[in-house]
């Protein structure tokens, strides 16, 4: 837990996924998550999570830079799942069709069908962290920004984007020389303090956050109009690549992954479903 | 007759909305193409404001009423915008870390390209172009980060070239930038100047560090208005600096102290143009002449490190083998490049990170154990920005907050809040809102906030960074006042005068390790640790060498002993 701790920030190798351009894996990640949103076929589902473990093997990305960010997924995964079980426990059935009751809870019955429904449903939502993270790790900010303003964005929205993710490690390394400062003279987050407590220590970290990042927001935003920032209503990248052999060939292939599943839902599941219970 | 000024102020008036009284009153002033200029004013006399107005800044991102003219070749810059001015005048800013638009150095330097909708390899090769100019042409994939401080300034002075300007603006070059580097600053934007012919103008308020390289005039702002335009010999020969409030060279200081009358004819400009044939026996007369200082008696050790290493990842050391012994009531600073290991350092005293191995000693015993709750009522530690610790809207509140979180009763607290006000000169303020505080006062609040926790020794982070002369005069002053009461202060920074100054003994570090800790005199004329910690020979040494004093460290410490006895410290 120091400099060394990047949430979410860009490492730069040179592996192949790294050498694509980065519209192409916008793409790429925008045609792949489509697939896994679209289909209920845990058989799709979990080829394309291996696709994309496999890939994020190939971009050397170790697990140690994504644990926190896989946590926070799978709590709200957890609690997605607890939630839409209590509020809707036959909805497997209705969806599949037959009733294979193996226990009850509170008078609710627990079937396979729900069970399920809700397992595919996770991994349906666990399978876009991978392409996430490829997609956030491999892509450095500029070219984040020129990608989003590659399929229509604009370019001031996406320079905002790519500026928060460039300032990310800075500002959390003020906010953790403020957390410090802050301790020192005493302020106390752990849980020994009572919560209300906390929430108020923590604006005192909070406030000289905002304070610090105005300032720093308003040296960077006057050296862009210094620059000529925002004067037309277009502008090009520097760090834009070619679209090479690679980028098509990416492209295709997630864009063939994102047809046959479509297909299979077509023809072989008849629905977005995939049903093994009848 | 005389070719049309490139940039012509005529009757210049601008004011704030945002303020009562114009910041710039009446400003008549003529730049001629080439000329080289430095401006020069105290904080708040409006000099930035006249560089905003220059750049475009003014009245595109700060707004205002402007009366009078500003001709910029010839056009009035009320009919242009900002974007048209950056193609005639490019700005380098104040902090080359926040200018940092791009992420690595060629698409930084390739910013208002994108911005003209340049096309790709075009864009491409022009920026190998001014790379080269600037030698940075094997850099242009780098990020920020592994550039040094005169790399950034290289890579912000492409960024702006790049659009071929002719008229180049810096605005405080040298703030945040160690001596060295401030010095290969100067002589970069010296050497693009002769190369390339451009009209450059200086804001800074460092006269004697920009005056190492030739400058055709200077210009004097104080309170809004010019109120002297001359070349640097006849400015630092007239009373003009002390009036305004304007650091003058430190030679200048040494001549006057020996009793020298500067006139004109000694080109005292600059400390290489010097004549010395007028000043030479005065110096050596009054060199003699100062009694050494009474030998102060040791007293207990108050703050010690044992072989002290440190890393953040485990293996790239950040600090090794530190060892070093602070008496109680010393002022001492620590002085080295950016990347030292000075925050490090500081750091570790204070408990926010704990050595891998060594021993930190407080009056003998390990601190190792205690928390950094614990700590703080021992050290405390008040960091550079101010807006970093100052979370309440009160002063009162802001400077109890401390005690507050310590549980102490209201009726204590009140006592100590008012007392510690009192000795940072903010009781008239007590009930103030802290937004209505100039930077200096603020900074006096984050001080009292840790002082009213009763430490015995305080540690500053760079306490005068973007400070004036007169404004790290007060903030000195008020820190020896301090000390006098029997806080040990150590002052981590890379001010040079402040060392020579305030600081009897400095401990030095370079890579990690300490390579000095002696007298800021020797520290200051040591070529080796001159070297490795970026720091920049007082141009006392070369006084003393010119006027044919033999030991010149010698000379400077008779220097610092005199102007403390002066000032009665």
């Amino acid at each position: 837990m120091n400099a060394k701790m990047k949430l979410f920030s860009y490492n730069s190798a040179n592996t192949p996924i790294h050498r694509l351009s980065g519209l192409t894996k916008l793409i790429c990640f925008l045609f792949l998550t489509f697939a896994v949103m679209y289909s209920y076929d845990i058989r799709v589902i979990l080829a394309v999570m291996l696709f994309s473990i496999l890939l994020m093997r190939v971009a050397m990305i170790r697990f140690s830079q994504i644990r926190v960010m896989v946590i926070y997924v799978l709590i709200f995964i957890i609690t997605n799942a607890v939630i839409s079980f209590f509020f809707s426990p036959e909805f497997g059935t209705t969806i599949y069709g037959t009733k294979n009751e193996f226990a009850r809870l509170f008078g609710i019955s627990l079937t396979y069908e729900q069970l399920f429904y809700q397992v595919t449903k996770m991994f349906k939502y666990a399978s876009v962290i991978p392409l996430g993270m490829i997609f956030l790790l491999t892509t450095n900010p500029s070219e984040f920004a020129s990608s989003l303003n590659g399929i229509g964005v604009n370019y001031k929205a996406a320079y905002a984007v790519a500026l928060t993710l460039r300032y990310f490690p800075d500002i959390q390394r003020d906010y953790r020389d403020i957390y410090l400062a802050q301790q020192a003279r005493g302020l106390e987050l752990s849980s020994k303090a009572k919560f209300i407590d906390r929430f108020k220590n923590s604006l005192l970290i909070v406030i000289p956050l905002i304070f610090s990042t105005l300032d720093r927001i308003e040296v960077i935003s006057n050296a862009m109009d210094l620059r000529g920032f925002s004067k037309s209503k277009t502008r090009t990248w520097y760090t834009s690549r070619r679209f090479s052999r690679q980028d098509v060939i990416a492209v295709v292939i997630s864009a063939l992954i994102f047809i046959a599943t479509i297909l299979v839902s077509i023809f072989i599941n008849q629905s977005r479903f995939y049903n093994p219970f009848i | 007759m005389k070719p049309q000024p490139i940039i012509e102020f005529t009757n210049f008036t601008f004011k704030y909305f945002t303020q009562a009284e114009p910041t710039l009153h009446d400003i008549n002033l003529k730049i001629y193409a080439g000329e080289k200029i430095l401006i020069v004013g105290p904080s708040g006399s409006g000099k930035s404001t006249l560089g905003y107005c220059l750049n475009g800044l003014i009245p595109f991102s700060y707004r205002g009423e402007i009366q009078g003219s500003l001709k910029i070749k010839g056009m009035e810059t009320r009919n242009l915008n900002i974007f048209n001015l950056s193609k005639m005048i490019g700005t380098v800013l104040q902090d080359s870390d926040g200018q940092f638009v791009g992420l690595t150095v060629g698409e930084d330097i390739a910013f208002a390209l994108e911005n003209d909708n340049v096309a790709r390899d075009s864009m491409r090769q022009r920026v190998q172009e001014v790379s080269r100019m600037v030698d940075m042409e094997s850099w242009l994939s780098s990020s920020p980060f592994e550039l040094s401080g005169g790399q950034k300034q290289r890579t912000s002075l492409a960024g702006v070239m790049i659009d071929d300007v002719e008229i180049l603006l810096f605005d405080e070059p040298l703030a945040n930038l160690d001596p060295a580097t401030g010095k290969t600053a100067i002589e970069i934007i010296d050497d693009i100047h002769k190369q390339s012919g451009k009209t450059i103008v200086i804001i800074e308020h460092r006269l004697e560090d920009v005056l190492h390289c030739d400058v055709d005039r200077v210009i004097v702002i104080n309170d809004g208005r010019i109120t002297a335009d001359m070349d640097a010999h006849t400015l630092v020969a007239s009373p003009i600096l002390l009036e305004t409030g304007i650091r003058e060279p430190l030679y200048v200081t040494a001549l006057k102290y020996a009793g020298v009358a500067i006139t004109p004819q000694m080109c005292a400009g600059h400390i290489e143009t010097l004549k010395t044939e007028f000043s030479r026996a005065a110096l050596q007369n009054w060199h003699e002449h100062i009694p050494a200082p009474d030998v102060r008696g040791n007293r207990p050790s108050i703050l010690k490190m044992e072989n002290v290493a440190f890393s953040y990842d485990g293996n790239r050391p950040v600090l090794q083998n530190i060892n070093f012994d602070i008496q109680e009531g010393e002022m001492i600073s620590i002085v080295g490049k950016n990347g030292a290991g000075k925050s490090t350092l500081s750091k570790l005293l204070c408990g926010f990170e704990k050595e891998d191995s060594g021993r930190i000693l407080y009056r003998g015993v390990d601190i190792r154990e205690k928390s950094i709750k614990e700590r703080a009522e021992i050290i405390g530690l008040v960091m550079q920005n101010p807006n970093q610790m100052i979370s309440k809207p009160l002063i009162y509140d802001e400077v109890a907050l401390g005690l507050r979180l310590r549980l102490v009763s209201e009726e204590e607290i009140k006592l100590r809040v008012e007392k510690v006000l009192k000795i940072c000169g903010l009781a008239p303020f007590i009930d103030w809102p802290i937004s209505a505080l100039s930077y200096g006062q603020k900074k006096r609040v984050t001080i009292a906030s840790i002082l009213v926790l009763d430490p015995q020794i305080l540690i500053l982070d760079e306490p005068t960074a973007g400070q004036d002369f007169r404004h790290y005069t007060e903030i000195m002053e008020f820190l020896v006042e301090i000390n006098k009461l029997g806080v040990t202060v150590i002052l981590i920074t890379h001010d040079m005068h402040l060392m020579l100054e305030y600081t009897p003994r400095a401990i030095v570090l370079a890579g990690g390790k300490l390579i000095a800790d002696t007298s800021a005199a020797v520290v200051l004329t040591d070529p080796r640790v001159i070297r490795e910690a970026n720091l920049k020979e007082t141009s006392l040494f070369a006084l003393s060498q010119m006027a044919g004093i033999e030991d010149g460290t010698h000379f400077v410490q008779r220097f610092i002993d005199y102007e403390r006895r002066l000032k009665n410290r």
